[in-house]
């Protein structure tokens, strides 16, 4: 249990029923890390991101954010304290502008309440007229700038990963957690985001993702994390994971001890 | 010729009244995906919380402290809000056609109540005697008609104005992400419960404003305008005009309220004589095969929601604004 741990459960678990679908999770992930987190389908992993990011409670444990507790916290007011997540099936806001989607994020604009709209418009105009050209940068950084006034309900599904990638990032948070990035994504794309990630880890911002692409998890996710059966399994770097046989057994579907 | 233009003004001053509730409901659905089906309550809340504020004091009956109508009017708003806020506590939890079904008996028991809680609402016989404003100092009561419907339209420009602003705030684009998504917007650290309730309040006041100026036009209020059947014509307005849209909520408001004027004229008129009688249940099947027909051919109304967009200017802009939100180019 490192110090330098970001984000990091303690003995965090979930029931649905019968099923332990979290048990006794405990993990870490490192300031500045690109964490893999794998394991079969039914492992648990989404489950682990509801409860990391507040849309389930946890019927156990706990969630440590820089080393506080925000278990009781939901999820908007995690995502104010930088803890963003993207969806497995994205969520777009379909019948607004892609710019909006993007403009959307910021928290404490003053025009988000009804007195701030009504009452100061100079100060609103002025805030949106940086919000935007924030907005266009990291839509520019996304390669949907051509698309900023289109509906999002129109993208192809890797530019709505791209957008919500977009989305998180104007709430400048310090750890993304991105549920499947590649999946589904064609190729190009895949190399786009890939590159974003990247370069984002760069600047400094760390990200816990759950992937099936074995080949993008063994490439650019350091350390993994595996489950199987609602349990860690497996955490160590991409080269000990390929060795590992346990791990390998898990993800073939052999029982995890 | 006075005729007319006497008609006229009647005319517009009651569309007048039905656009700004139509523009109270289209806050709320159009903008926040809210499904109200119970608007009667709300504009019942503000007729009756004028006419027992504003209106002359009778024998057995509480209220009638002939408040000033700004105060009254204001008094009315205010119930609107208050019962929206208890209503939207205790359901707002609900979606969409749940919603709808709380929301309708909300208003089925807005309507039991006035019919039966007579010593404040005057019961079945309703509540009347109201002073309107100037109309007195006026005395002609066809300049009165007119100054009427001037300041009915004022407060439609108001309530216009006052929403626009609003909805192309960030305040609006934060009502259209909950309306669109409400996991992704709590995903982006806003708060949905209460951003849903600030917005069915602001519409239910909106739809209170709506109602004090019926009661105050008519100065007379009773169950009879409690119906649910003015809850389907707003509703009906709002989509034929175009949910999402202010300027469409507006045009469908005249124009239903046109068809249902101009229906029961025509039907008064020249339908046969044994269907007379039922004028008003035709006028009703005419309301829900417009809601049904439109939701079938023509869901986004006459005039469709706008995509908000990056900038004025530019041929990029101009063609986007141009563009409805499936993205087809309109225009």
């Amino acid at each position: 249990m490192t110090d330098g741990a970001l984000l990091a459960t303690r003995g965090l678990g979930r029931r649905f029923g019968a099923l332990r679908a979290v048990d006794d999770v405990s993990i870490d992930v490192a300031a500045g890390s690109i964490t893999g987190l794998i394991g079969p389908n039914g492992a648990g992993k989404t489950t682990l991101f509801n409860l990391l990011t507040g849309e389930l409670r946890p019927d156990a444990g706990q969630v440590l954010l820089e080393g506080r507790d925000i278990t009781a916290q939901p999820p908007d007011a995690r995502f104010r304290l930088g803890l963003a997540r993207t969806f497995q099936i994205p969520r777009p806001f379909r019948r607004m502008s892609v710019l909006e989607n993007v403009m959307l994020a910021p928290a404490g604009q003053t025009g988000e309440t009804i007195a701030g709209a009504l009452l100061r418009p100079g100060r609103v105009r002025a805030e949106e007229a940086r919000l935007r050209s924030r907005a266009m940068e990291i839509l520019d950084f996304m390669t949907l700038a051509p698309l900023a006034d289109h509906p999002a309900g129109q993208l192809s599904g890797g530019q709505t990963k791209l957008l919500e990638l977009a989305r998180v990032l104007m709430g400048d948070p310090r750890v993304i957690l991105l549920d499947e990035p590649a999946a589904g994504v064609n190729p190009a794309l895949t190399r786009v985001l890939i590159e974003r990630i990247e370069a984002l880890n760069r600047d400094g911002r760390t990200f816990l993702i759950i992937e099936h692409d074995m080949d993008f998890i063994m490439r650019h996710c350091d350390p993994i994390i595996a489950m199987a059966e609602g349990r860690v399994v497996f955490r160590g770097s991409a080269a000990a994971a390929m060795a590992d046989q346990g791990l390998i057994d898990a993800y073939l579907g052999t029982p995890a001890r | 010729m006075i005729g007319v233009v006497s008609y006229l003004a009647f005319f517009l001053t009651m569309a007048g009244i039905l656009a700004i509730a139509v523009l109270g409901l289209n806050l709320q659905w159009g903008n926040t995906g809210l499904f109200n089906g119970g608007v009667v309550a709300f504009f019942g809340a503000g007729a009756y919380g004028l006419m027992i504020l504003g209106g002359r004091p009778e024998a057995g009956q509480f209220g009638g402290f002939q408040l000033p109508f700004p105060v009254a009017l204001a008094g009315g708003v205010l119930l609107a809000a208050l019962i929206a806020w208890a209503v939207g506590i205790l359901t707002l939890r609900l979606r969409h056609d749940y919603l709808a079904i709380a929301t309708f008996g909300v208003a089925v028991a807005f309507e039991s109540v006035t019919r039966n809680a007579e010593w404040l609402t005057g019961g079945a016989k309703g509540l009347r005697g109201f002073h309107r404003p100037l109309e007195a100092a006026i005395g002609d009561p066809f300049l009165f008609s007119l100054a009427f419907l001037a300041m009915v339209l004022a407060f439609l420009a108001a309530v216009y104005l006052g929403l626009e602003r609003l909805v192309r705030s960030p305040y609006g684009r934060l009502l259209r992400a909950i309306r669109e998504d409400e996991t992704a917007a709590r995903s982006l650290g806003k708060n949905p419960a209460r951003l849903r309730l600030a917005a069915f309040v602001l519409g239910s006041a909106v739809m209170g404003l709506a109602g004090g100026l019926y009661a105050s036009f008519y100065a007379f209020i009773s169950p009879q305008d409690m119906a649910p059947i003015l809850t389907f014509q707003i509703w009906a307005m709002l989509i034929v005009g175009g949910a999402g849209n202010n300027r469409g909520a507006i045009l469908g408001a005249v124009l239903i309220w046109a068809a249902w004027t101009g229906s029961g004229f025509l039907l008064a008129r020249h339908a046969p004589a044994e269907f007379q009688l039922y004028t008003g249940t035709i006028q009703y099947i005419m309301i829900g095969l417009v809601i049904v027909g439109m939701l079938m051919w023509r869901p986004q109304g006459l005039l469709p929601e706008r995509l908000a967009i990056s900038q004025t200017g530019g041929e990029a802009a101009r063609r986007s604004a141009s563009r409805d939100l499936t993205g087809r180019e309109t225009e």
